[in-house]
């Protein structure tokens, strides 16, 4: 419990050191000035978002070899974090694009294929949310789950294919070439900060499911045998089985 | 027994079903034919627009028509409580799996065997020279849409709203499938058609993929 504080505390910390840094260390870009700063978070974010679908990818295969509902649970919390970083990617660049590309969006490689890993990871959440039996929910879940990733690198091969014929807008500024040492001192502290986060929202989600789980099949239990626990205000449920 | 000897059982089957009352096959084709005219409406189909746009509507019809008619494939069997029967039989799982795949990929091909004629008249594209290269890309991209459909039937016949679902599951997939089959469909009906290497490599390389992903992961998709 103390232990579980501390290192919120701690990632809390990092994040405020990491947007202090992007905000006020991080030297004003050339072209761009204050809009680039959210180059810092953006970039960031992807790279959350990469290792919890990874995270995600590994989990299933791992419940479908196994067949333990601790992999499950992961894999879900995988995708759902990974869903809410891709979100705030999608969300960061257009914001970033508007001044600086005076496009709100463009249907370039990176971006549609972006486009399209949000969409696959929202429709395994729908997925999740449209199957009531758990075990089936569980295993359906995770063959979608490899389907999909297996599809993200078709679906950069393809777009990368197909839309390198038509104009790219150009990328002002620091993509990860030829940074600013100080800009990659910072970067290098957002990519770390938001890691961290990931990975604390994570494992948090993880004990959710994990905890969810087992009152769901201590419900069960008490259910099927028609145990009397009620203290006196007896619930409907309850009192079916308590006969 | 082998495998393709069972998929072959189960493939006469779902055929045998089928074409007992046509159904499916009916209405996929007039849908698919309903959504290209609706997209006659979206844009003027003149010559030049037609060459451009033409492809890449013939192949959304081809998805859009697909969705719902590969819903049926293990909808009935979830419905009717078959599936068990059906994997109580000494068959491998892959079996099954194969024979659905090949009857909707035989259903899928004949409804486009009457779209793509019907397509050609209403959008004025010839189609003298480049017919055997077009059959080998429908080929390619047909099998795609078909395994991956199949597989999603399999997971979305467990599901509520399942004939949203699927093409919920199925269309963000098949985006690469999309590009691939209008680009190679489009070079085809270019001015000097050519064949494009890359695409149908690439259409090859995606049938490839998931037809092995499929067949590792049969046994979870067809637990009752």
């Amino acid at each position: 419990m103390k232990a579980r504080f501390a290192i919120t505390a701690l990632v809390a910390l990092l994040i405020f050191c990491a947007g202090y840094a992007a905000l006020f260390i991080a030297p004003d870009e050339a072209t761009m000035h204050a809009i680039q700063r959210i180059f810092y978070f953006h970039v960031a974010s992807w790279n959350a978002m990469f290792c919890a679908f990874f995270v995600a990818f590994y989990a299933s295969v791992a419940y479908l070899v196994t067949g333990k509902r601790k992999w499950d649970a992961l894999g879900v919390s995988g995708v759902e974090v990974g869903v809410i970083c891709c979100t705030i990617g999608l969300i960061t660049g257009p914001l970033w694009a508007r001044p600086v590309w005076g496009i709100w969006w463009t249907w370039d490689a990176k971006l549609t294929s972006t486009f399209i890993l949000w969409l696959l990871f929202i429709a395994y959440l729908l997925l999740r949310g449209l199957v009531e039996d758990p075990e089936k929910k569980a295993s359906l879940s995770a063959v979608f789950a490899i389907f999909a990733s297996l599809d993200i690198p078709l679906v950069y091969l393809a777009n990368r294919l197909w839309r390198t014929q038509h104009p790219q807008p150009v990328i002002a500024g620091g993509e990860g070439s030829g940074l600013d040492p100080t800009m990659s001192k910072v970067l290098l502290l957002c990519l770390f900060a938001v890691l961290c986060v990931m990975i604390l929202v994570l494992v948090d989600r993880y004990r959710l499911e994990l905890l969810r789980n087992e009152a769901a099949e201590l419900r069960y239990e008490i259910e099927s045998r028609g145990l009397d626990v009620s203290n006196g205000q007896e619930t409907p449920a309850l009192q079916k089985g308590a006969q | 027994m082998t495998t393709a000897k069972a998929a072959a059982i189960i493939l006469a089957k779902e055929l045998r079903l089928e074409f007992r009352t046509r159904e499916l096959l009916t209405a996929t084709v007039i849908f698919a034919l309903v959504v290209v005219v609706l997209f006659s409406f979206a844009f003027d189909p003149t010559a030049a627009e037609s060459r451009r746009y033409g492809p890449g509507l013939l192949w959304i019809a081809f998805l859009f028509a697909g969705s719902l008619m590969l819903n049926p494939s293990f909808a009935r069997e979830h419905n009717n409580e078959t599936l068990d029967a059906l994997r109580m039989a000494p068959i491998s799982g892959f079996a099954i799996l194969l024979g659905k795949i090949l009857a909707n990929f035989i259903f899928m091909s004949l409804a486009e065997l009457v779209l793509v004629p019907v397509f050609a008249v209403l959008y004025n594209l010839s189609l003298t020279g480049i017919v055997s290269r077009l059959i080998l890309v429908l080929v390619l991209g047909t099998l795609g849409l078909t395994v991956t459909g199949t597989v999603f039937s399999a997971i979305s016949a467990h599901a509520r709203m399942r004939e949203l679902l699927l093409p919920l599951l199925l269309l963000p997939l098949l985006t690469p499938l999309l590009i691939a089959a209008v680009e190679s469909t489009t070079s085809l009906f270019a001015e000097q058609p050519a064949l494009d290497r890359t695409w149908l490599a690439f259409l090859a390389g995606f049938d490839i993929v998931f037809l092995t992903a499929s067949w590792l992961l049969c046994d979870h998709l067809l637990e009752e």
